[in-house]
This record gives C-alpha cells, structure tokens and sequence, in this order.
C-alpha cells in the first residue's frame, strides 16, 4: 500500500495569485516561478495536513478532467519539483505549522 | 596690508533623493564639495535630515576593485561591502557609516543600497529605466544594459522632462505610483531633474525592425518587473517585501512590451 504524502508551503517564499496563475518567488535566492490553474489548486491547498491524493482528488479531479491516477503522477512530480527548488516540504506525516515555519513531525 | 579671511568650509551636506533628506558628513571639506557637485540639484536647503552618515575616507590605493556587492541584515543593521567601499546603517537609530575610497561613486553606490531598503518598507523600490515626464505623466523605459534606456531619453521630443537615464525611483503615493528624479545616471553622464509625476506606463525594452505595443500582463508583468528590479540584499523579509511591491506596482501600473527602431518615431508610440 503506497504511504501517504502531505506537502506544506515553505515558510521562506513569498507568493502571489495573479489570474489563475500563482507566482511563487524563493527568498532564500530570489528565483521566481509561475504555476499555472492546476499547480496553483495544488498549491493553495499545501496545508502540511491534507494529504497529496485527496487534494488531487478535491481540488483537482473535481475541475479538472484528468484521471485520478495521470493527476496523481502529475502532482508527484510537480511537488517534488518545487520541494528540489525549497518551496515546498513534503512528509509522509502531517506537518504542523510551528510559529511561522512548518515543522515536519518525525 | 593683507587681511585674512576667514571661510568656513563644510562638513556636511544633506542629500535629499526621494523626498528621503540624507546628511553626510565628512572630515575632509574638499570630499563634502565633491558631494555638492555630484549631487547638485538634490541638495537639500534645509539642515533637518532623516539619516546620518559618517563618511570616512581610505587612504589611495585601498580599494579591492574586484569584489562583488553584499549586502547582509545583522540585528536590525544593514552590513554594505564591495572593494571600494565598507558601510553599515541601522534604519532604527537612523545613523549610518561609510568607510570608503574619495571616488563620490562609491557613495554613489551606497546611497543607491540605502534608497532600495528604505524604500522597499514604503513599497517602493529602485528599477533600471529610464524615464521622463511629458504632459504631466512620467513614462518608465526599463531593461537591461543595452535594452535602449538611454537611447529612448535621448531620442525624447524637447518637452520631456528626464528623470532619468539609468535608475528610475518609484514610490507609491495615496493610490498611485509615483516617479521621482534621480541624480543616478548611465551612459548620458547627467543627472536627472528633481520632479515627480504620476507613472502612467512601464514600458519594458526591446529592439526591434518595428515599433510596437504589446500589452504584459499577470505573472509575466511582474517576472518583467522583478528582473528589473535593484536589490541587492538576500534578507528573506526584505525579498519578500520586493517581490510584494512588484505584485502591487503590477496590478496597478500598465507593463507592456514597447519594441522599437531606435529613432525619434518612436515616441508618437508613447501618449
């Protein structure tokens, strides 16, 4: 049985919607990116608590016509992307929000 | 029989860029008369000023030429280096000291760091254009070196006014952006007017076989804006506030892509 995945913003980013796009800007090197509609679902709802399947499942099968299981292998690789990049954490545990920063529980 | 003559030579001066009135002292008179040359036309009257700063001059031949711009945030006090200057300033106790060579674009340097983190907590920021008043409007030209800021000032219809050709200072004011004059210059070697007007276009800079206007909008508007975008501190507060500023400036201000042929036609495109 595959382990959940639960995924949180990081804490040293600044992002902004703009449209349907969302961009994401690393405050640690300035390095800018740019979601588009469906990253940006994904995004918006990368509360460190919901895991990665069922925002799918939520915020993006709901809108979008793709199959759970291509958006679901979308959405890993698009996590893992932006968590290379340090925007993003991703945890097979819940990750709670400590002060202003997430704090992965071990 | 000869008289002497005493004359009182300064010690300070204030530079007002911004509406943001910087004293600068110095020990050496001749140094703080560069000052008033370099900065004339934004040297403010008036002795109040919001900042002060000590300027202490290296002896000839001090200076490292090679070392990149950093700028770091300890404690609440900004730490600026490069090979020919050291600084810090503390925005809370309102002081600042300068250790650097006697060449005033060192200082150059710093008052342009210094204007990126004061204004960066108004959500303004400093940006390469150029630009110019006309009709009461100013128009911003931004791009990097070689984009054409300084051909399009050059090529601007004799009632514009040049703000100018090199670092454009924006600010935000009541609901608009603000664009204000700077003695910071580029290629035209000549500081700009000391006005401010409404910005009522950012035009982001390519050349091209035709003059025209593309609209930029969302994400790409403000990726135009960032990459144009003076700072220098990594401080991840501080990028945030930038990047914040950017988004604002983005969803207010007009971006669009002007291509142009580098002649005077161009500007019957800027109304």
């Amino acid at each position: 049985m595959k382990l959940s995945r639960y995924v949180a913003r990081s804490s040293s980013i600044a992002a902004r919607g703009l449209g349907d796009e969302t961009m994401v800007m690393s405050a640690t090197n300035s390095t800018l990116f740019t979601l588009n509609e469906v990253a940006s679902e994904i995004w918006n709802a990368a509360d460190g608590v919901t895991p990665l399947d069922e925002i799918v499942k939520r915020r993006v099968c709901s809108q979008f016509e793709i199959s759970p299981e291509a958006a679901l292998e979308d959405a890993e690789a698009l996590v893992e992307n932006l968590a290379s990049h340090g925007l993003l954490l991703i945890s097979h545990e819940p990750i709670f929000k400590q002060g202003n920063s997430f704090k992965e529980l071990a | 029989m000869s008289s002497v003559k005493a004359v009182a030579l300064p010690s300070s001066v204030v530079v007002e860029i911004g509406g943001l009135p910087i004293r600068l002292r110095c020990d050496d008179p001749s140094f703080v008369l560069q000052i008033h040359e370099r900065y004339a036309g934004y040297i403010s009257s008036s002795h109040d000023a919001s900042f002060d700063f000590n300027i202490e001059l290296a002896p000839p031949g001090t200076a490292s030429g090679d070392e990149d711009v950093s700028v770091t945030c300890n404690a609440g006090t900004w730490l600026m280096k490069r090979g020919d200057f050291r600084a810090q300033f503390n925005p809370a106790t309102t002081r600042g000291h300068i250790e650097q060579t006697i060449n005033p674009f060192s200082l150059d340097s710093v008052l342009r760091i210094v204007h990126t983190l004061l204004l960066a907590r108004k959500g303004g920021f400093l940006l390469h254009a150029s630009s110019a008043i006309r009709n009461g409007r100013a128009f911003l030209f931004s791009g990097v070196s070689g984009a054409g800021k300084t051909t399009m000032v050059r090529l601007a219809p004799p009632d514009a006014a040049l703000l100018t050709d090199e670092i454009s200072y924006v600010i935000p004011e009541s609901s608009r952006y603000m664009a204000v004059g700077t003695p910071f210059y580029g290629e035209l070697a000549r500081a700009g007017e000391n006005l401010k007007a409404p910005i009522e276009v950012l035009y982001l800079l390519a050349k091209g076989p035709e003059n025209k206007i593309e609209e930029i909008e969302g994400t790409a508007a403000v990726r135009g804006l960032m990459e144009n975008i003076l700072f220098f501190a990594k401080d991840p507060e501080f990028v945030r506030q930038v990047f914040d500023s950017a988004c604002e400036f983005a969803a207010r201000v007009p971006v669009r892509r002007l291509t142009f042929v580098p002649n005077t036609s161009v500007w019957e495109l800027i109304v």
